[in-house]
């Protein structure tokens, strides 16, 4: 078994939080008072984070490494990871290689805990399909991720969703509802509707579900292929709880946005949420690994 | 054992939310371990009648806080003979200290009344709880935008009130950098941990405030308790360093 940061394995790390699916389960085994209803709440699951980027360190190694260790101490399996080590918000074709090849680095770290999506530019079309075929068609990933570029509901994005759905690649869309307005090219949740419709036969992770959760979850509502990817916002509690009474467990993601946002923070999301314990599995892991597992299979990688 | 410094009853104003009912805190924090908490009100935030919710307050704490909850008083300034309120909460209600809402009440760190609150604190002995921000104004109602309190003039405030003891509720994560490292030095400021961000964040904290200055802060029901719970385990910390952190350093500044 492959051995992790710290001298920790994969098994080991789940162990330390009694294989529940509930990470402040964990607190009833370590080093913090015992009592937390989550540890009567036991099950066996996994925990797949969604959402996550290189930075704060030298290296993509050394960055993903850092992570990892974080991820362990939380009883996350497996996480996704897209975009370099620094934050580029319209790159250039070269910026795109670079910040790809950042992420292929982190990938080849650990791959059997990391998966890669690669990150496109629809203000270049020709070079982010080029992307895509070396790194997912060709190359170890397995997702595409959309930034803050362009406003996903623009025609241009139509020939990267569909070569997407042909390389059976989920899409994580950045979404913000901004009261204080959005960056030029920021996307809304509203913005992702649009091109989903478009796109039946591609799936979406809506990334943050908007921030302002409650209308984000409202408006990806009667959108089937897009879920909700609950990163990147404050532990607000009720969001999860909204998102599972609206779209249904099947359709809401954890994600943290590591390494900016804690792993903690966002799982509490989840863990605090009054669900059945077949929800919580799902948002935590079965749900993501569902999405992935057709292009998975595709290219052999173990899940 | 946990004292969470950073609570609140009765409403938020814009949404319901899964604990915001007194016997379902309580209940939660017992649960996870806490065995005292520091409350304020959400009421706190808007109301014009702040004796009354301070009265509210403390009954609430007396009638369904099972020994565990301890009521911090709002107090605005700019409200006529706010100073009443202060005695009030000393002397009528018992209180330990007061919380203070500069964004919400309309008063910069600079204005003068600021430090009157402060050296009123300091010369009845209350603790002073600032609350740096309630929610992300990023994504706030439109209809209520109240953007985060500018600390850069703590220091200089707080460098000439020793006696004073100051707890920065979530604001630990909004201060970056040398603005942290340069509120952490002040000896009478204590942080909380309910906002920090970013994986190890606690630790990382750590590293610009002095581990005696940190306190254990949920925010709740705002935010989901276990953030703050997770958040605590998220980061290597010693032994002593969890201790200090969860209940120590919460009970020496309050004297118990």
């Amino acid at each position: 078994m492959t051995s992790f940061d710290g001298g920790m394995t994969r098994r080991e790390a789940l162990c330390r939080i009694g294989g529940s699916a509930s990470a402040a389960a964990a607190l009833a085994v370590g080093d913090l008072p015992a009592g937390s209803p989550a540890a009567s709440q036991k099950t066996k699951a996994f925990i797949w984070d969604a959402h996550g980027h290189l930075g704060g360190a030298r290296t993509p190694e050394e960055s993903i490494a850092r992570s990892l260790r974080y991820a362990d101490r939380m009883g996350i399996e497996r996480v996704v990871v897209s975009m370099g080590m620094s934050f580029v918000y319209d790159p250039t074709p070269e910026e795109l290689r670079r910040q790809n090849d950042d992420v292929l680095r982190a990938v080849r770290f650990a791959p059997e805990r990391v998966f890669g999506f690669v990150y496109v530019n629809p203000k270049h079309v020709a070079e982010s399909l080029q992307e895509m075929d070396r790194c997912v068609r060709d190359g170890p990933m397995v997702g595409v991720k959309l930034w803050v570029a362009m406003h996903c509901n623009e025609p241009s994005l139509d020939p990267i969703v569909r070569r997407a759905a042909e390389l059976k690649a989920p899409i994580l869309q950045h979404t913000f509802l901004k009261v204080t307005g959005n960056l030029p090219g920021e996307s809304t949740p509203a913005d992702l509707v649009e091109l989903a419709r478009r796109h039946p036969d591609a799936s979406f992770l809506c990334a943050h579900t908007g921030a302002d959760w409650e209308r984000g979850i409202r408006w990806i509502r009667e959108a089937k292929n897009i879920a909700s990817e609950i990163s990147g916002s404050d532990p607000t509690a009720g969001m999860v709880e909204m998102a599972v009474r609206e779209l249904g467990a099947e359709r809401v993601i954890y994600g943290s946005d590591f390494p900016g946002r804690s792993f903690a923070s966002q799982l509490a999301k989840v863990d605090s949420a009054e669900l059945s314990e077949a929800a919580r599995r799902l948002i935590l892991g079965e749900n993501l690994r569902r999405m992935l597992l057709p292009i998975l299979t595709a290219k052999g990688i173990r899940a | 054992m946990i004292v969470d410094v950073n609570v609140s009853l009765s409403r938020w104003p814009l949404r319901r939310l899964p604990c915001d009912e007194t016997p379902r805190l309580v209940a939660k924090l017992k649960q996870h371990g806490v065995t005292q908490a520091w409350a304020g009100s959400f009421d706190g935030l808007l109301h014009r009648d702040i004796a009354g919710v301070n009265a509210r307050l403390a009954d609430e704490c007396r009638r369904w806080g099972q020994g565990l909850l301890l009521p911090f008083g709002s107090i605005n300034p700019l409200l006529p003979d706010w100073t009443e309120d202060v005695r009030r909460c000393r002397e009528d209600l018992r209180m330990p200290g007061i919380r203070l809402h500069p964004n919400y009440h309309g008063y910069a760190l600079t204005n003068p009344i600021f430090s009157e609150v402060l050296a009123l604190a300091e010369k009845r002995g209350l603790i002073v709880q600032l609350v740096a921000r309630m929610d992300d104004a990023r994504v706030q109602h439109p209809l209520m935008r109240v953007p985060d309190v500018d600390l850069k003039p703590l220091g200089e405030l707080l460098a000439s009130r020793p006696k004073l003891r100051l707890v920065l509720l979530n604001g630990s994560g909004a201060l970056r950098d040398e603005a942290r490292k340069r509120v952490g030095a002040l000896r009478n400021v204590w942080m909380d941990i309910a906002t920090l961000e970013g994986v190890g964040g606690v630790a990382a904290l750590l590293e610009d405030v002095p581990v005696e200055q940190v306190v254990f802060g949920s925010h709740g029901p705002l935010f989901s308790f276990e953030s703050a719970l997770l958040k605590m385990r998220e980061s290597e910390l010693s032994a002593q360093a969890l201790a200090a952190i969860l209940h120590e350093n919460a009970r020496r500044l309050l004297g118990t």
